[in-house]
């Protein structure tokens, strides 16, 4: 079979997988999952840009998923205007005032030496952390006091406010969308300071690095309530599509929803989610053209030649360092705006569910399922793991049921199986990598 | 008295729960040193076997207190720990023989067996979940005090109390022995001298006609035992719950690598100066500074340099300083 071939029916059968969720379990579900598996591709995109034309390992792809889910809450929330004037612009001095003592240490190192050098690091450190934490602290004290159980945050940018029709009704806020870029931008900054620092380590290191940075995004995005409200959560992001609500309530929508024979209800769901398919499906055909670009152009074949040897291609006067920080930068990018999309999509930033076995390893069986070097198989590992992550559950609780109907109702061991199925996924995404890993390293759509 | 106050609030506080802590992460480096010397990979997986051995001890445990047995005023855990550690070693021995052993004979590059070990990971975190549960387990029982605040207040007089968990005792001393045997082994059997030379030149070691199959086992057990050890105290100090133990893994790395990757001396120091750098950065110095200072200068605030949810913060900073100024760690480490 040739490959071209081999390719079409992998993503025919990815395909017919939907189709059939949707037959079995309702077009509502299979596209919730198409629309999360279209998420997923995208940051399988990012890291297979980091791990399968550079061979970088990072394992921090949850706290750039992370970024991206705050970006839209600093673009797309209202300003909280009581919170900027309670303390907005001393909490930003205050953050100035610690970059600016890391600043002041740097700059002592660099010009004073022996015992002086000691000394005024140590001083510099003391009295810089001091008076930033009598500003820092006094700021975020003010911002927190306001109205704690709705707001006690800075808000977002978004000062064109929730737009509503004549009945009162939410109407879609397209100024959301700029949190997509917004949350790549941010999620680059973070790549870059980490890149700084890390990359010219060895590869272990920087997968520990990676792993210590985004457990450390998480704990700020948790405990810094004044920037995102922490572990209370924001709730109601704007959203690009239509509201369902809105749509249940327009004549003209109802009319064509009993033309094609479904109710209201169902209707305004799919419809919303069909826009988001539409939505997620540009941002993804868009990156991996660009992603197939840089793969087929002479950066990309650089891009390898530094992978598989690069000593080799340091002798040829490639600078390594420099083009592993561009990669890295550039594959954290594409998962923020990927975390601004989920964000987005779930329409709340919870800090709380951000755990690195869902949203880094899985991830990474994503990518070594579908094909690391290959960007079609990062797509494709992406849909279908993600596939598989959510059918997992149902599958394993009904072999339960089958395996466990022998026994008497309400019997421990009975429970206790039924029980088991929640944890199924877990195993199942552990027994792919390691299945894939052993009889075709090279995934589902090997590198060419 | 208020130097003898400060000092006794700064070790109930911050010397002895570090301690503790420390000796925990030790022991917990100190497996991931001996699978990076040996057998050449950074396991990502320890921190779910430090959680299956755990797991397989609680089971034990509560299968001696249904039979009665109890270990008097010490946790009846430390009783079952035999059993944790037997039902672990034969877990990672099956691992290594059906996942990382096909890797090893094809030479595969490291960061291959990284990610395998990632798989692992998942395997063995599901496992634990299905055996028992996702829920958070205290198995501490025993005599919960080796000495209350109340009772060293009344026996020195003093306004501050030093209370010392039997737990934390338990700690130090069972670090002290496990360490001991381990650098016992390590120097003084020949088994141990093998599995050193091993790790020091791997070519040199075959051709004076070392085993490696037989190291590589020998390894696996006392990664195992070390695993189930930490994993265990850690457990009857705070509680036991699949996730932080995954969580663990990050300090653990970062006490290895400070200590430099490969080394177990290197380990030990690692675990207790990331140990001590999370408590005492963590830690509010109020308490202490009342004491210390004239009454004039008296803090207003906690004076507490971070807050307790920055403690990966700390671990982390300290990694990458260390790895900025020596990159093979304090003690030298290896690097490929």
């Amino acid at each position: 079979m040739n490959p071209a071939l081999k390719n079409t029916l992998l993503f025919a059968f990815v395909g017919l997988l939907l189709v059939g969720t949707g037959f079995v379990q309702g077009w509502n579900s299979a596209l919730f999952i198409l629309n999360m598996g279209l998420v997923s591709a995208i940051m399988a995109l990012g890291v297979n840009l980091q791990w399968g034309f550079a061979g970088l390992f990072n394992i921090g792809v949850m706290g750039f998923v992370a970024l991206g889910g705050l970006a839209t809450v600093l673009i797309g929330m209202p300003p909280v205007g009581e919170a900027w004037s309670a303390g907005g612009l001393q909490v930003i001095a205050g953050l100035l005032l610690g970059v600016a003592t890391v600043v002041a240490v740097v700059f002592l190192r660099k010009k004073l030496t022996g015992r002086a050098r000691t000394l005024g690091t140590i001083a510099a450190l003391i009295v810089g952390f001091v008076i930033y934490r009598a500003v820092y602290d006094a700021g975020v004290a003010g911002i927190e006091a306001v109205d704690p159980a709705s707001t006690g945050y800075l808000g977002g940018l978004n000062i064109f406010g929730p737009h509503r029709n004549a009945n009162d009704m939410l109407l879609p806020d397209y100024f959301i969308l700029l949190a997509w870029p917004m949350g790549g931008l941010l999620a680059a900054g973070a790549a870059w300071i980490i890149g700084k620092t890390a990359l010219g380590l060895r590869s272990d290191y920087l997968a520990i690095a990676t792993l210590g940075i985004a457990e450390i995004i998480i704990a700020v995005m948790k405990n810094e309530d004044w920037l995102a409200r922490g572990v209370k959560n924001v709730n109601g992001l704007p959203r690009p599509v239509p509201y369902e609500v809105t749509l249940q309530s327009d004549p003209g929508f109802i009319a064509r929803a009993a033309s094609f024979g479904l109710d209201p209800l169902t209707a305004s769901t799919i419809y919303t989610k069909l826009c988001y398919t539409v939505l997620f499906a540009i941002v993804l055909l868009v990156l991996l053209w660009l992603a197939q670009k840089a793969l087929n152009s002479p950066w990309g074949r650089m891009m390898r030649a530094i992978r598989d040897n690069e000593t080799a291609a340091e002798a040829m006067g490639k600078d390594v360092t420099a083009r592993h920080l561009q990669i890295f930068i550039l594959g954290s990018a594409i998962c923020g705006i990927a975390g601004a999309m989920m964000t987005t999509l779930d329409g709340q930033l919870t800090p709380g569910t951000y755990q690195p076995l869902r949203f880094t390893f899985l991830i990474w069986v994503m990518v070594i399922v579908g094909g690391s070097g290959n960007n079609f198989g990062a797509v494709l590992g992406g849909i279908l793991i993600w596939w598989l992550w959510v059918q997992v559950e149902p599958m394993g609780l009904g072999l339960m049921n089958i395996l466990s109907s022998g026994l008497a109702d309400g019997s421990e061991l009975k429970e206790r199986m039924i029980e088991s199925a929640a944890h199924m996924r877990l195993l199942t995404m552990g027994l792919v990598l390691l299945l894939v890993l052993r009889f075709s390293p090279k995934g589902l759509i090997p590198e060419r | 008295m208020d130097f003898l106050n400060a000092l006794v609030a700064l070790a109930n506080f911050v010397i002895v729960p570090g301690l503790a802590y420390g000796a925990q992460l030790a022991i917990g480096a100190l497996g991931v040193t001996l699978i990076y010397g040996i057998l050449r990979f950074s396991n990502f997986a320890h921190g779910d076997t430090m959680a299956f051995g755990t797991a397989m001890t609680i089971i034990g445990t509560n299968a001696l207190l249904a039979l009665g047995i109890t270990f008097g005023p010490l946790p009846t855990a430390l009783l079952a720990l035999p059993f944790g550690i037997g039902a672990t070693i034969l877990l990672v021995l099956l691992t290594d023989w059906l996942v990382y052993k096909f890797y090893r004979d094809q030479k595969a590059k490291p960061v291959i067996l990284v990610i395998v070990s990632m798989g692992v990971m998942f395997v063995m975190n599901g496992v634990v979940r299905f055996v028992i549960g996702v829920r958070d387990i205290r198995f501490a029982d025993g005599e919960r005090f080796l000495i209350t605040a109340r009772d060293f207040k009344e026996m020195t007089g003093l306004r501050e109390g030093l209370a010392i968990k039997t737990t934390q005792a338990i700690t130090v001393v069972v670090a002290i022995i496990a360490v001991s045997l381990l650098f016992w082994f390590l120097n003084k059997t020949r088994t141990g001298k093998s599995m050193r030379a091993f790790s020091d030149n791997e070519d040199l070691a075959l051709l004076s006609g070392i085993n490696p199959d037989w190291v590589v086992k020998v390894t696996w057990m006392i990664v195992a035992a070390l695993a189930t050890t930490a994993g265990v105290l850690y457990g009857l100090d705070k509680s036991f719950k699949a996730f932080t133990y995954f969580q663990l893994l990050l300090p653990i790395f970062a006490a290895a690598i400070v200590g430099g990757l490969g080394n177990p001396l290197g380990a030990i120091a690692g675990g207790f100066v990331i140990a001590f750098s999370e408590v005492t950065i963590t830690y509010a110095w109020k308490k202490v500074l009342v004491y210390m200072m004239p009454d004039s200068l008296e803090p207003d605030g906690l004076v507490q340099l971070m807050s307790t949810d920055y403690k990966f913060a700390v671990s982390f900073a300290i990694l990458i300083i260390v790895l900025l100024f020596k990159p093979t760690g304090l003690f030298k480490g290896q690097s490929v």
